[in-house]
């Protein structure tokens, strides 16, 4: 899923400053899943707005809606019944979310409530990993499962480097060499000497090098 | 049992402190509250393990947000208590309402009675 944090409360509270109506825009995709943009956090959000509101003595008033996904102009659509009464729309799923509501209403002002941060997975309740960095071409059945790409701090493919010490990597005690990792999870499968084999420079016009990208699918296309 | 403890302390009764919500504690805010406080079982002792544990967490998510909004994150707090203890909830009941007293009025004015 991607997953987010949520924007310092101080930093919405400025972009909603000055505004007479604003929605607050939740999202039942990943961003529930991270707890961070469903329709509990929009609620949070909101009524925390609400007593800034309050406090401060402004005249905003704060709607909460929460759509299926934010990705998607079918769900985007269900906004155009009222938004014309907003000033501004809070949008806290990924930042794919306020782009396609912008471009839906381009007459209404867009603020994105979280920072998102990367594609990953739960540990555990309250715990998210960063493990896929959207290359676009996946090659992690080559080095035990795991991703030397989002995982490896300089995305090594033919790791580890010399920084790799205790099986953590040089720039912070706390993060896992991943290719100690790797190293130990082929030996484990009989298959280090597949690790022997060098490789070359990774074509990265896959990914985000090659500039925007874009997926069309003639089969599915209307 | 009954206990004086003071009449400004409105009580909701949850089956485990773990149940409350961060939701509800800021509505109560919202709504003009001066103070909130959670009184959940001794740690260690709660019937469902660590549903203390969750609120303690949460009332501290709640006082940060305070904080954000310029408002005395003291005004929202996490005591622990038995439930065979009925004179220490008065005790608490009555040392929480001093504290909340020297802050003063919830900066959030009150939601007027229509
Ligand atoms: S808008 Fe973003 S967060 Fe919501 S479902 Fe789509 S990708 Fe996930
Ligand atoms: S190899 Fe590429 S696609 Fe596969 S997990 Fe790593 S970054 Fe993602
Ligand atoms: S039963 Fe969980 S705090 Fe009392």
């Amino acid at each position: 899923m991607i997953v987010g944090d949520s924007k310092p409360l101080e930093e919405i509270l400025e972009m909603i400053r000055d505004k007479g109506k604003v929605l607050v825009l939740g999202c039942r995709g990943c961003v529930t899943v991270c707890n961070v943009g469903g329709e509990k956090e929009v609620g949070i959000l909101a009524t925390a707005l609400r007593i800034a509101v309050k406090k401060q003595g402004w005249q905003t008033e704060i709607g909460e809606r929460t759509l299926e996904r934010q990705c998607d102009p079918e769900y985007i659509e269900e906004l155009a019944d009222d938004i014309e009464d907003y000033d501004a729309v809070v949008s806290i799923a990924c930042g794919v979310g306020p782009q396609f509501v912008s471009e839906r209403f381009p007459e209404i002002r867009v603020y994105p409530g979280i920072n998102t941060t990367f594609i990953g997975g739960a540990l555990e309740h309250g715990v998210w990993v960063e493990r896929c960095q959207s290359c676009g071409n996946c090659l992690v059945h080559h080095f035990g499962g795991l991703c030397p790409i989002a995982r490896c701090s300089k995305s090594l493919m033919n790791g580890p480097c010399g920084g790799s010490a205790n099986a953590k990597c040089e720039i912070d005690p706390n993060v896992d060499c991943v290719w100690h990792l790797i190293v130990e999870k082929m030996e484990k499968m009989g298959r280090l000497q597949e690790l022997a084999e060098v490789w070359p420079v990774k074509n990265w016009l896959t990914s985000r090098d090659g500039g925007p990208r874009k997926r069309v699918r003639e089969d599915l296309k209307q | 049992m009954r206990l004086q403890y003071p009449t400004n302390v409105r009580v909701i009764q949850l089956p485990c402190s773990g149940r409350v919500d961060i939701l509800h504690l800021l509505r109560s805010f919202e709504d003009g509250a001066d103070g909130v406080y959670v009184a959940g079982c001794m740690e260690g002792d709660c019937h469902f393990l660590t549903g203390n544990l969750k609120a303690r967490r949460k009332v501290e998510y709640v006082k940060k947000v305070l904080e954000a909004l310029g408002i005395e994150p003291e005004r929202i707090e996490m005591f622990n208590m038995s439930s065979a203890e009925g004179p220490r909830f008065a005790q608490v009941a009555r040392e929480f309402t001093e504290t909340i007293r020297g802050l003063g009025p919830s900066p959030v004015p009150k939601a007027k009675a229509a």
